[in-house]
């Protein structure tokens, strides 16, 4: 056993696990109370996820339709979660977002601008006016960039790829640290902390077409497992529409939404634009039915409803896979996303800079001139670990989580645009939150000396095999089960056909060999992922099971359609007693009477109540 | 489909050799998925850096056949049928292992510049910040810097003369000029840039533009307003003698 002595110990107030944008968010906020903040994060700092994300954020600024206002933006989000989301998470959220945006630019966002040099707002699907402050097609880059040049002035301790591999607690359950790995060096640190966030992202690697990159292995759901923590809504997985299909290579990297925001349209390869077929009930009154209407909306034209290709994520990805296998796919099985006779090659190049340069260098082809091939592809998780919304604290006390590893923002499905404001509200509260709870504790709590010594044995046992499991195949393996039996369509028989090749693998992860030494073993690294990646996949897989209706981004072939019933759970999962996944369905609060007044109140009711408020000065 | 010859960087910044691989090519197939196939098949510990795997995050940055780029944006067929393909970590930084070099020195002198302070007097009564499009194209062609570093890797002053100590190389002066050059900001850093982030060290060969994967003019539109803002500070005649006479 190695003395606490011999480990390499830091020691925080707030440690923060995870540096996109909702980990620097909170970071930036918990050293701004005063907090000694530290901050691990398993890439370079600047490479995160946030980095990828293209369309924008949203944010009710009005600076594009004065009529916008939290209470439309709030409404949007219930609508798009199929009102599954934790209401007073929206409300926070819808309210926040634009203060957070401005913010931003107090630290050097340059967004786009307006003709009158206001930040500039996009369409988005769901999003009733356009909303999106966006920079190009690479807002995430931009705001991570800004929060990365702000944080690090802010007193904050970076530690840069370092792995976290288990939360530790002390005799009362409080949790008091976290065992890391430096992936340069192999070695090994405690991470002494009063409080912990967790802002890890998702777990889309657990899928063979994903947006994702190899950072994305549920880490926080798995370690807030182990550490006792409730998940909840895993089920709940994003199909993002638009992800490239051809080449094979780079099947699944990301398209953005912000092509259809701009004027795209879906074909099928008999020239139909089908999203017309697919319009859901409740959106019909707010979608146009014809082409016509629909190019009038693209104009500009306020009495026009939205293009029906901007109806939510999970509508339009279930009518991309309708239409391939009713044999309507594109050459490589997708659909056709055609903006090169909607914008001039010019406004295309302006607006969608990064989208030309991708198509053209991966799949040689020109998106001024010939339309793109696209397909669902496996992008974010709207469940996670379950906070108190107003704290972001779990049920381990001292184990905050914000941005996507949380769940309850998003319900059933999330918008476009909402990841972005999501991690900026979320981590701002999660560093007040944070800051809060270790104001209340009277001391470090304690360490024990065992719980960091088995993190640390389960590490180091995979090095120290003779011979085992590739870990590589073995995630392919896990990849290729999820792929074909807890994808975008599901039914039972699958589903319990993934849920026992699960057991499977779990048993020959048992025997898992990374071969070489520790210092910067990508292996290694595989194989310390994908136990994460085997928790959280069997989460979803036996959430999935669970969920007997479809809804948002969870859809069974064997029950179609939401059910009233289910609509009054979430499904809950965390380490039972004997060590197995226990999964219940849980009961969900009653809503409060106005907010739920405000999210069905009828649009034009709702706009004019807005247009009293806004008179109002309120 | 073709087996084609690979030979990959296995080793630290001591020694190191490069090792023969082969691998599968199929269509569409960039050299980042050449290694991560040769990880999973035949070299589970190959270190290399990546996250997007589409040219937004900059983190594969390596010497491809002597060429600095991005992994996930070479396509294989930009090489010849029965072309041996080399792979080697970025030569102007320390190597870790593998092909993953030590960054460290850069983000050390991302923390030496002075951070943005706006004018509190450009908003609106909302809170909102006016600056006019055409005031930030300039500013936002710098910012779509992903930070990959391959400028610092084949700028002259860092890597032919290791001149680390004097020069914060094209990354920074770009994020520099985006400081200097946008509507809003505060902050006069033209004295550092002149004194203690060695503008002068630069002599344009522009090697760091030719090689930015996000088409950033870094030299044209970065470095040399950079070095005239310097010049008109520093090197004005009539300014020069008035510190001559009267010291600064």
């Amino acid at each position: 056993m190695i003395p606490l002595s011999e480990l390499e110990v830091h020691e925080h107030d707030v440690l923060i696990v995870g540096a996109g944008g909702a980990g620097l968010s909170a970071a930036i906020e918990s050293s701004a109370q005063g907090m000694k903040t530290g901050l691990i994060c398993k890439s370079l700092l600047g490479k995160a996820h946030t980095v990828m994300a293209e369309g924008g954020v949203a944010a009710a600024l009005g600076n594009v339709d004065s009529r916008d206002h939290w209470k439309i933006h709030f409404r949007d989000t219930m609508r798009g979660g199929k009102f599954l989301n934790v209401w007073r998470m929206a409300e926070l959220h819808a309210r926040n977002a634009p203060v957070r945006v401005r913010e931003l630019e107090e630290w050097g966002a340059v967004f786009d601008r307006t003709k009158e040099g206001l930040t500039a707002q996009r369409n988005f699907g769901g999003h009733r006016y356009p909303r999106l402050a966006h920079t190009g097609d690479r807002t995430g880059l931009e705001m991570i960039r800004t929060l990365q040049d702000h944080g690090i002035h802010q007193g904050v301790d970076i530690f840069m790829e370092c792995s976290a591999l288990d939360v530790v607690k002390d005799k009362e359950g409080k949790v008091s640290g976290v065992v890391c790995m430096w992936r340069d060096t192999g070695k090994f640190a405690l991470f002494k902390a009063k409080s912990v966030i967790f802002a890890t992202g998702g777990g889309g690697k657990g899928w063979e077409v994903t947006s994702n990159s190899w950072e994305y292995t549920g880490d926080g759901y798995a370690m807030a497992y182990e550490a006792g923590a409730e998940l909840m809504d895993l089920e709940f997985n994003q199909f993002h529409p638009t992800g490239m299909v051809w080449p094979p290579s780079v099947k699944g990297t990301l398209v953005t939404e912000g092509v259809r925001g701009e004027g795209g349209i879906l074909l099928n390869s008999e020239g139909e634009r089908f999203m017309f077929d697919y319009i859901p009930e409740r959106f019909a009154s707010e979608t146009a039915d014809t082409e016509e209407e629909a190019a009038r909306w693209l104009e500009g034209d306020e009495s026009a409803r939205r293009p029906p290709e901007l109806l939510t994520r999970d509508v339009v990805a279930r009518a991309i896979n309708d239409e391939v296998k009713a044999g309507r796919g594109s050459t490589h099985g997708g659909a056709y996303l055609d903006i090169a006779n909607q914008r001039s090659a010019e406004d295309i190049k302006k607006k969608l800079p990064s989208m030309y340069h991708q198509f053209k260098v991966l799949a040689e082809l020109d998106i001024t001139t010939d339309p793109m091939e696209v397909g669902p592809t496996c992008h974010y998780f709207m469940g996670g670990i379950r906070v108190e919304a107003d704290t972001t604290m779990s049920n381990v006390p001292g184990l905050f989580a914000c941005g996507e590893c949380a769940a309850g923002m998003h319900g059933a499905n999330r918008l476009g645009g909402n990841s972005l404001s999501d991690l900026l509200v979320f981590g701002n509260l999660s560093g007040k939150g944070a800051a809060d709870y270790v104001r209340g504790l009277s001391a470090q709590p304690e360490v024990s000396e065992e719980d960091v010594n088995a993190i640390i044995k389960n590490a180091t046992d995979i090095l120290n095999r003779e011979s085992g499991e590739n870990p590589y195949l073995l995630h392919e393996e896990l990849q290729a089960n999820m792929q074909s039996n807890v994808s975008i369509v599901r039914i039972k028989e699958d589903l319990e056909k993934g849920v026992e090749e699960l057991e499977k693998i779990k048993v020959k992860y048992g025997n898992i060999k990374a071969p070489g030494a520790s210092q910067f073993n990508p292996g290694w690294h595989e194989s310390l992922a994908l136990r994460n990646l085997l928790i959280t996949t069997e989460a979803v897989a036996r959430a999935a099971l669970m969920r007997e209706e479809s809804r948002g981004g969870h859809s069974r072939v064997d029950f179609p359609g939401e059910s009233d019933e289910w609509f009054k759970y979430n499904i809950v999962t965390k380490k039972g007693a004997d060590g197995k996944m226990d999964v219940q369905r849980v009961e969900r609060p009653e809503p409060d009477p106005e907010l739920k007044r405000i999210a069905e109140s009828v649009l034009e009711d709702l706009e004019k109540e807005v247009a009293e408020d806004q008179a109002n000065g309120k | 489909m073709a087996l084609r010859n690979f030979k990959v960087y296995r080793g630290n910044d001591e020694s190191g050799e490069m090792v023969d691989y082969q691998c599968e090519v199929t269509e569409g197939m960039v050299v980042l998925d050449v290694i991560h196939r040769i990880q999973a098949d035949s070299a589970n510990d190959l270190a290399v850096r990546w996250n997007c795997k589409a040219g937004k995050c900059g983190s594969c940055s390596m010497e491809i056949n002597g060429k600095p780029k991005l992994a996930c944006m070479t396509r294989m067929n930009e090489y010849g049928p029965d072309e041996n393909i080399s792979i080697m970590p970025v030569k102007t930084f320390p190597v870790i292992r593998d092909l993953v070099p030590d960054m460290s020195w850069n983000y050390a002198q991302n923390k030496r510049i002075k951070p943005y302070a706006p004018n509190q007097s450009k908003k609106d009564a909302k809170g909102n910040y006016i600056m006019m499009q055409e005031d930030v194209d300039r500013v936002q062609e710098f910012r779509k810097c992903i930070e990959c570093f391959l400028c610092q890797n084949v700028c002259h002053v860092l890597r032919d003369h290791d001149r680390k100590d004097v020069f914060v190389g094209p990354r920074f002066m770009i994020r520099l000029a985006g400081l200097d050059m946008h509507p809003l900001d505060t902050v006069d850093r033209i004295p550092e840039v002149k004194k203690e982030y060695g503008s002068g060290m630069c002599n344009i060969t522009r090697c760091c533009t030719e090689v930015c994967p996000e088409h950033i003019n870094i030299t044209d539109n970065g470095i040399i307003p950079l070095k005239e803002r310097v010049v008109d500070r520093y090197y004005d005649p009539i300014a020069m003698i008035g510190r001559k006479l009267f010291g600064s």
